[in-house]
C-alpha cells in the first residue's frame, strides 16, 4: 500500500512540474501588461512605465522569470499581488476556507440525496417513480448554473425574501476567523443567532453548487444497482426470500459504492469549476471568484500563484481517492 | 505576546459583540474590493471610498457634495503673490487614530506633511519602493515631480510648498487622494519593524472612521473615531459589504442588508425610486463621454467631415438605450456643473440629411472607419458596445460603413493612444478636482497629443487660451480664457461629445446626512442612521 | 485483407438494430425531436425569424412578452434593451450554440482520437508523455483553464471553441486509449497484424472502428457540455462578444435588467437549458442502443 502511494506521489511531480510551466506561461502570454492597467485612462510616461515593469520584475527574460518563480515556489513564496501586494498564499489561504466549506456542503447535498434518490429509481426501475427522478436528474446534469443561479435569487431573495442575496454572513455579526469556515467559526463566536445567520447565507449557493454534482451521483448510483442487481449473488439473495430493500440495503449498495465513490472523487474538479461560477453569481468570498476577479483585473501573480495552489489541490484530492479507492478495491493496486 | 493579542481580540470583540446591542452601524455595498489601503499607489475610486475618505485627512478638503475648497488639516493658508509660495498654517491638536495595532504618541505636525508628499516623489526616500512596482500614479500624472521646488517646515504647525512655476490648480489638487496625510510616528515604527507592507493593508490616519479589519473579497469594517478632530461621527460602525454585481446590491439594498449602495444598473433606478424604504439621490457627475476621431488621418482630419459625423449621430438615442435616460447628452467636453461652462455653446444638430450633405461637399463618399468601443463599463459610459452599435446604424443611414472593435481593456488603452491609430475611439473621463483645466489641458492640450489626447488634436488657437488660463489665478479670468476655448472645440470638433452621466445612488430611508460627491466619492462623514 | 473489410462494414442490420434499441427510449426520441426542431429553426433562421437579430427598434425597447401586460404580437418574447426581438435573437442564437458544439466535438475529438490512438497503440515512452500531458491538464478545473487561456487568446467566440476544444481533449483521448488497448490484444486484430497489414491500416481501419460506440457516447456529452461552457465563457464576458445573440453572451448583457425584465433573462437560460437536456437525452439514448454490442464485441 505504501509503494502504491508513494508511486503515485512520484507521478505527481513531473505533472506539477508541468503545472507550474503551464500557469507561469500562460499569463505571460496575456495582453496587455498590468502596469497599463493601474493608470487607467490616465495616461503613464513610457519611462516610468519601463522603470515599474523593471521594478516588478517583468522585463527580464522569460525563463529568468521562470527560474525566479521556481525557486520561489520551492520556499513556499507564490508571489504577491501586482495589485493589492500582499502575499498570493495568503490570500489564497484566507480565501480557501470559504470555497472548501461550500463546496463540502454542496458534496454532502448531493450525496444525501443523490444517492438514496438513484436507489429509490433502480429498484423501481421502470416504474413513475424512477421516470421522474431520473428526469429530474437529467434537466439538473444539463443546468446551466450561472442562469440557474440568477433565478434562485430573483425568486428566493428577490421575490420571497426568505434568504440573503449574497455574502457568507450578516454583516451585524462579526469575529475574528479561527478556523475561516464560517460555520465552525459562529458556533465558536458564542453570538446568538451567527450560526443560523450563516445557514442562511450557505443555502442557494450550495443548492446551486450540488445541483450537477447530485444529477451525476443520483444517475452513477442508479446504473450501478441495476447492474449490481441483475447480478447473480443479488438474484441469489432475492430468491432467498430476502426482501427488495434489504437486499440493496446490505448487498447491492455495498458493491454499487465502487463507481460511486469514484463519481464523488471526479466530482472535485466539476466542483471547483462550478465554484468559479456560483461564487461569481453569489459574490462567494472563495478563492473561485478571486480567480475571475484577478483575470480580468489581469493580476499575473495571482493568476499564476492560484492556477498552480488550485491545480495542487486537484492533484491531492485525485491522490486521496486514488488511494482510497484502493483501500476499498485491492485489485486496481497491482 | 500571544496572550496579549488575545487579549485584544477578545477585547474588540467585546466592544463589537456589545455593540451590536446599541451601536449604531451602517452598512455600505460598495462595488469593488479596495486595491489597497494607501491611496497614494491607486486609482480607483473603490480605493479612495475604503482609505482616504474614510480614514484619512487632507490639508484642503472638498465641501461635502461640491467641488468647491475648505480647510481640512491646514486652518488657513497664503499663496505668494507670484503664485509659486503656499504657506500652510495646520490645525493645532489633531490627533491621530488609536486602533489595536497602533497608538500614536503625539498629535499632528509638519513633519507628517512633509513625509505624506516626499514619500511619492522623492527616489531616496525609503517609502518611495516599500512596495514592488510602486507607480505613485496620481501625483506623477499632477505633475508634482517637476512642479515641486521644496516642501519646507517653517515650525511645526507651518509648513511652506515651494513651486517651480505658477499653477493654479494647485490648491484643488491638494484636496486629491493622493494627498492624505498620513502619521510619520506610525510609518517609522512599521519600518523599524520591518513590517513597511503594512502601511498599505492597515492604514491609520487623522479621518472620521478608523480601520478595524478587512476580510478580502468580503467585508471592511470601521469604527467612528472618538478623537475626530471635527468631532466623533454619529455612527459608530461602518462596514463595507463589497458586493460586485450590481443587481445584487440592489437586492441587498432591498432586503435590508445593506443601507447605501453606489452605482445601481442605469435599468434598476426606476425600480429603486419606487421602493417606499428607499431614496435615490441624485447627482450630475463630473464626467463626460466622447468619440474622439483621429484628426491627423484624412478624411477626419476635415473639421466638415468630423461635423458632419456628428450630425448624424442621434446622442438622444444612445443615452436613453445605454443609460436609461440617466445621462445628458453633452455639448462641451466639460460637465455643465464645473464652473466655466460655456452653456451659449450650441451643440452640432442631429440630421441626417444635412449630414450626408455635408459628407458630400466635403467630397468624401463611401467613407468606411472603425469606431472603438471599450470593453468595460464606465460610469460615463456604461455600455460601449451599445453605443457603438447604435453609432453604426445611424451612421449607415447616411452611407458609413462602421466597423465595430475592441480590445482587452489595457490593450485599449495604449493602442488607443498611438497617433497612427486607425479609427474614432469612445472613451471618457471623471474629472478629479472639479477643475476644468483637469479636462481641457489634460485631454486636449497639446502636450497630451500621443497620450490622453486621443484626437491627436493640436490647436494652437485652443492651447493658447488653456494654457494662458493654468498660470492664471483670478477665477472670472480664467473662466473667460475656458469659454472661448469650448467655442473653438467645438468650431473645430475633434470629439463627438457623448453625454454627461447622471449619477445615482440609492439610500436606505433610515440614513440621514449621505450626500453625493459630483468628484465621484462616497463619504461617510456627518451621516446617521435610525434604529 | 478480405477479412478485415468484411470485418469493418458495418452488418445490414446495424441501422435498424441500432434504431430498436434507440427508440425504445421514449426520452432519448423526444430528444432527438427537440434537437430536430432546434436544428431546423438554427438553418432556417432567416425564414422563420420574424425580424433580424440585429434589428433595433427604438420605439420599443424592453418590452415585454406578448402574455404579459404590454406585450406586442409582433414580439412575441419581447425586446432587449436596444429594441432587438428577443425570440429571433434566440433563433439565430441556435446556430452558435449548435454551431459551437459541432465544432468542439470535431476540433476534440478528432485531436483526441488521434492522440489517443497513438498512446493506446505505441505504448511505452510516447504513452508515458501523453498521459502526463493530459494529466496536466486535467489539474485544472476546466472552466477555469478555459477562462484563462480564452484570457490569454483574447475574448471571443473562436478562442473559446479552441479553449473548451482543448479542455475536452484529455477524455477523448483517455477513452480512446483505453479502448484501443484493449482492442489491441484481441484475436482479430493479431490476426490482421499476421496478415501483413501496416500500421497505420491497423490503427485507422482495423481498431479504431471498433472503438467507436464509447466515443460516439462521450461525443454527444462532449457537445451538450461544450454548449453548457460557450455559455459560462460567454456569461463571464469572455466568449463570444455582444452583439453577437449567442445565449451566453444574451445572458450576461441581461443581467443588469435581472430586476426589471425578467424576460431577457429567463429566455436565453431556458434556450440553453432545453437544447443542453435534448442533446442528453439523445445521449442517454445512443447509450443504451450502443451498450448491448459493445457488450457482445
Amino acid at each position: 500500500m505504501l509503494r502504491f502511494i508513494f508511486g503515485r506521489l512520484l507521478v505527481l511531480i513531473p505533472t506539477f512540474i508541468g503545472v507550474s510551466i503551464i500557469a507561469f506561461a500562460f499569463i505571460r502570454l496575456l495582453p496587455g501588461d498590468p502596469v497599463m492597467l493601474m493608470s487607467g485612462e490616465r495616461v503613464m510616461a513610457p519611462e516610468r512605465h519601463a522603470q515599474i515593469m523593471a521594478e516588478l520584475g517583468l522585463d527580464r527574460p522569460m525563463y529568468i522569470q521562470y527560474f525566479d518563480y521556481l525557486v520561489g515556489l520551492l520556499q513556499g513564496d507564490f508571489g504577491k499581488s501586482i495589485i493589492s501586494k500582499r502575499s498570493v498564499l495568503t490570500d489564497f489561504l484566507t480565501l480557501f476556507p470559504a470555497t472548501v466549506e461550500l463546496s463540502f456542503c454542496a458534496i454532502v447535498l448531493a450525496v444525501a440525496l443523490g444517492i438514496p434518490a438513484g436507489m429509490l429509481a433502480a429498484v423501481k426501475r421502470g416504474t413513475w417513480l424512477d421516470q421522474t427522478i431520473m428526469g429530474t436528474a437529467l434537466v439538473g446534469y444539463s443546468m446551466p448554473i450561472f442562469w440557474w443561479g440568477l433565478l434562485l435569487i430573483i425568486f428566493f431573495s428577490g421575490y420571497l425574501g426568505w434568504t440573503p442575496v449574497s455574502g457568507r454572513i450578516s454583516l451585524m455579526y462579526f469575529f475574528k476567523p479561527v478556523t475561516g469556515f464560517m460555520l465552525i467559526d459562529s458556533l465558536i463566536s458564542g453570538q446568538a443567532g451567527a450560526f443560523k445567520s450563516a445557514v442562511t447565507y450557505l443555502i442557494l449557493p450550495t443548492i446551486v453548487l450540488a445541483t450537477i454534482p447530485l444529477a451525476v451521483i443520483a444517475r452513477q448510483t442508479r446504473s450501478a444497482m441495476l447492474e449490481v442487481l441483475g447480478e447473480d449473488y443479488v438474484r441469489t439473495a432475492r430468491s432467498k426470500g430476502l426482501s427488495p430493500f434489504r437486499v440493496v440495503g446490505l448487498h447491492a449498495l455495498r458493491n454499487a459504492m465502487i463507481p460511486v465513490i469514484t463519481t464523488i472523487g471526479l466530482q472535485i474538479g466539476v466542483l471547483l469549476a462550478g465554484a468559479i461560477l456560483t461564487e461569481s453569481i453569489f459574490s462567494w468570498p472563495g478563492i473561485g471568484k478571486w480567480m475571475v476577479d484577478s483575470v480580468f483585473k489581469r493580476d499575473y501573480a495571482v493568476v499564476q500563484g492560484g492556477l498552480l495552489l488550485i491545480a495542487a489541490v486537484i492533484m491531492i484530492v485525485n491522490l486521496v481517492v486514488d488511494v482510497l479507492y484502493g483501500l476499498v478495491n485491492p485489485r486496481i493496486r497491482r | 505576546m500571544k496572550k496579549f493579542s488575545t487579549l485584544v481580540a477578545a477585547a474588540t470583540l467585546a466592544t463589537l459583540m456589545s455593540g451590536t446591542a446599541w451601536s449604531k452601524t451602517l452598512v455600505y455595498c460598495s462595488e469593488a474590493s479596495p486595491e489597497g489601503f494607501d491611496p497614494g499607489l491607486y486609482t480607483g475610486g473603490q480605493t479612495f471610498d475604503a482609505s482616504s475618505r474614510t480614514v484619512y485627512n487632507r490639508l484642503v478638503e472638498f465641501k461635502h457634495g461640491g467641488t468647491e475648497i475648505e480647510p481640512g488639516l491646514a486652518e488657513s493658508w497664503q499663496v505668494s503673490a507670484d503664485g509659486t509660495v503656499y504657506t500652510f498654517k495646520l490645525r493645532k491638536g489633531v490627533k491621530f487614530q488609536t486602533t489595536d495595532f497602533f497608538t500614536p504618541t503625539r498629535e499632528l505636525n509638519a513633519d507628517d506633511v512633509i513625509f505624506s508628499f516626499e514619500r511619492q516623489y522623492k527616489a531616496d526616500n525609503a517609502w518611495n519602493k516599500y512596495v514592488a512596482g510602486a507607480s505613485w500614479e496620481y501625483l506623477t500624472g499632477m505633475g508634482f515631480p517637476e512642479l515641486i521646488k521644496s516642501i519646507d517646515k517653517v515650525d511645526d504647525l507651518t509648513v511652506k510648498f515651494v513651486l517651480n512655476k505658477p499653477e493654479a490648480p494647485f490648491l484643488a489638487n491638494l484636496g486629491m487622494d493622493f494627498a492624505s496625510i498620513m502619521s510619520k510616528e506610525y510609518a517609522d515604527k512599521l519600518q523599524a519593524d520591518g513590517k513597511m507592507e503594512l502601511l498599505n493593508q492597515q492604514p491609520l490616519g487623522t479621518g472620521p472612521f478608523a480601520f478595524v479589519a478587512y476580510q478580502p473579497d468580503a467585508a471592511i469594517r470601521y469604527k467612528a473615531n472618538p478623537d475626530y478632530w471635527h468631532g466623533k461621527e454619529k455612527i459608530d460602525d461602518l462596514v463595507f459589504a463589497i458586493t460586485t454585481d450590481a443587481a445584487v446590491r440592489a437586492q441587498k439594498l432591498k432586503a435590508g442588508e445593506c443601507h447605501v449602495m453606489p452605482y445601481p444598473n442605469a435599468a434598476d433606478v426606476d425600480e429603486l425610486k419606487k421602493d417606499p424604504n428607499l431614496t435615490v439621490i441624485e447627482q450630475e457627475g463630473l464626467n463626460v463621454a466622447y468619440l474622439a476621431y483621429n484628426t491627423t488621418q484624412a478624411p477626419f482630419d476635415k473639421p466638415e467631415v468630423r461635423k458632419a459625423l456628428n450630425m448624424a449621430v442621434n446622442k438622444q438615442a444612445i443615452v436613453d438605450a445605454v443609460f436609461q435616460g440617466a445621462a445628458k447628452v453633452a455639448k462641451n467636453p466639460i460637465p455643465p456643473i464645473m464652473w466655466g461652462y460655456n452653456n451659449a455653446v450650441e451643440d452640432d444638430k442631429y440630421d441626417p440629411e444635412a449630414a450626408k450633405k455635408m459628407l458630400t461637399d466635403a467630397g468624401v463618399s463611401g467613407l468606411k472607419m472603425k469606431i472603438w468601443a471599450m470593453p468595460v463599463s464606465r460610469p460615463y459610459m456604461l455600455n460601449a458596445r451599445r453605443a457603438a452599435e447604435l453609432m453604426q446604424s445611424d451612421l449607415a443611414k447616411i452611407g458609413v460603413e462602421v466597423e465595430i472593435v475592441s480590445y482587452e481593456w489595457a490593450e485599449y488603452l495604449k493602442l488607443s493612444k498611438e497617433k497612427t491609430r486607425d479609427g474614432a475611439v469612445i472613451l471618457g473621463w471623471t474629472g478629479d478636482n472639479g477643475d476644468p483645466d483637469n479636462f481641457l489641458d489634460t485631454l486636449l492640450g497639446c502636450n497630451a497629443v500621443g497620450g490622453n489626447n486621443r484626437s491627436q488634436w493640436c490647436s494652437k488657437e485652443f492651447d493658447d487660451l488653456v494654457k494662458k488660463a493654468k498660470v492664471t489665478s483670478d477665477i472670472a479670468e480664467r473662466t473667460k480664457l475656458y469659454e472661448q476655448a469650448q467655442v473653438v472645440f467645438k468650431r473645430e470638433a475633434p470629439w463627438n461629445t457623448i453625454d454627461h452621466s447622471v449619477g445615482f445612488i440609492p439610500v436606505s430611508k433610515k440614513v440621514t446626512g449621505f450626500k453625493m460627491d459630483p468628484l465621484g466619492i462616497h463619504r461617510f462623514d456627518g451621516v446617521d442612521i435610525e434604529e | 485483407m478480405a477479412a478485415t473489410e468484411t470485418k469493418t462494414a458495418a452488418p445490414p442490420s446495424g441501422l435498424a438494430e441500432f434504431w430498436f434499441y434507440f427508440s425504445r427510449n421514449r426520452g432519448a426520441v423526444l430528444g432527438l425531436g427537440i434537437f430536430l426542431v432546434i436544428l431546423c429553426l438554427a438553418i432556417a433562421a432567416p425564414l422563420v425569424a420574424p425580424h433580424s437579430p440585429s434589428e433595433q427598434n427604438r420605439a420599443a425597447l424592453l418590452l415585454p412578452p406578448v402574455f404579459a401586460k404590454g406585450g406586442q404580437l409582433t414580439y412575441l418574447m419581447g425586446t432587449d434593451p436596444v429594441g432587438r426581438d428577443i425570440l429571433s435573437r434566440l433563433i439565430y442564437g441556435a446556430r452558435f450554440s449548435l454551431f459551437i458544439g459541432l465544432v468542439v466535438v470535431s476540433l476534440s475529438v478528432i485531436s483526441g482520437v488521434l492522440v489517443g490512438l497513438v498512446a493506446g497503440y505505441f505504448r511505452g515512452r510516447v504513452d508515458t508523455v501523453i498521459m502526463r500531458l493530459m494529466d496536466i491538464v486535467l489539474a485544472f478545473p476546466s472552466l477555469l483553464l478555459a477562462l484563462v487561456l480564452v484570457a490569454v487568446l483574447g475574448p471571443g467566440l473562436v478562442n473559446a471553441m479552441i479553449a473548451i476544444s482543448l479542455v475536452n481533449l484529455p477524455h477523448f483521448v483517455r477513452l480512446t486509449r483505453a479502448s484501443v488497448m484493449t482492442e489491441r490484444t484481441k484475436d482479430y486484430v493479431i490476426g490482421s497484424q499476421v496478415a501483413g497489414a501496416g500500421t497505420l491500416r491497423l490503427m485507422f481501419m482495423t481498431i479504431l472502428p471498433n472503438c467507436l460506440a464509447p466515443l460516439i457516447v462521450q461525443a454527444t456529452l462532449a457537445f451538450s457540455a461544450a454548449i453548457l461552457d460557450a455559455a459560462a465563457l460567454g456569461f463571464l464576458g469572455m466568449g463570444a462578444q455582444p452583439p453577437t445573440p449567442e445565449w451566453g453572451t444574451m445572458l450576461a448583457e441581461a443581467r443588469e435588467f435581472i430586476q426589471r425584465a425578467w424576460w431577457v433573462v429567463t429566455f436565453p437560460g431556458l434556450a440553453i437549458l432545453i437544447t443542453v437536456l435534448a442533446i442528453n437525452l439523445m445521449g442517454d439514448g445512443l447509450r443504451d442502443a450502443l451498450d448491448p454490442k459493445l457488450k457482445r464485441s
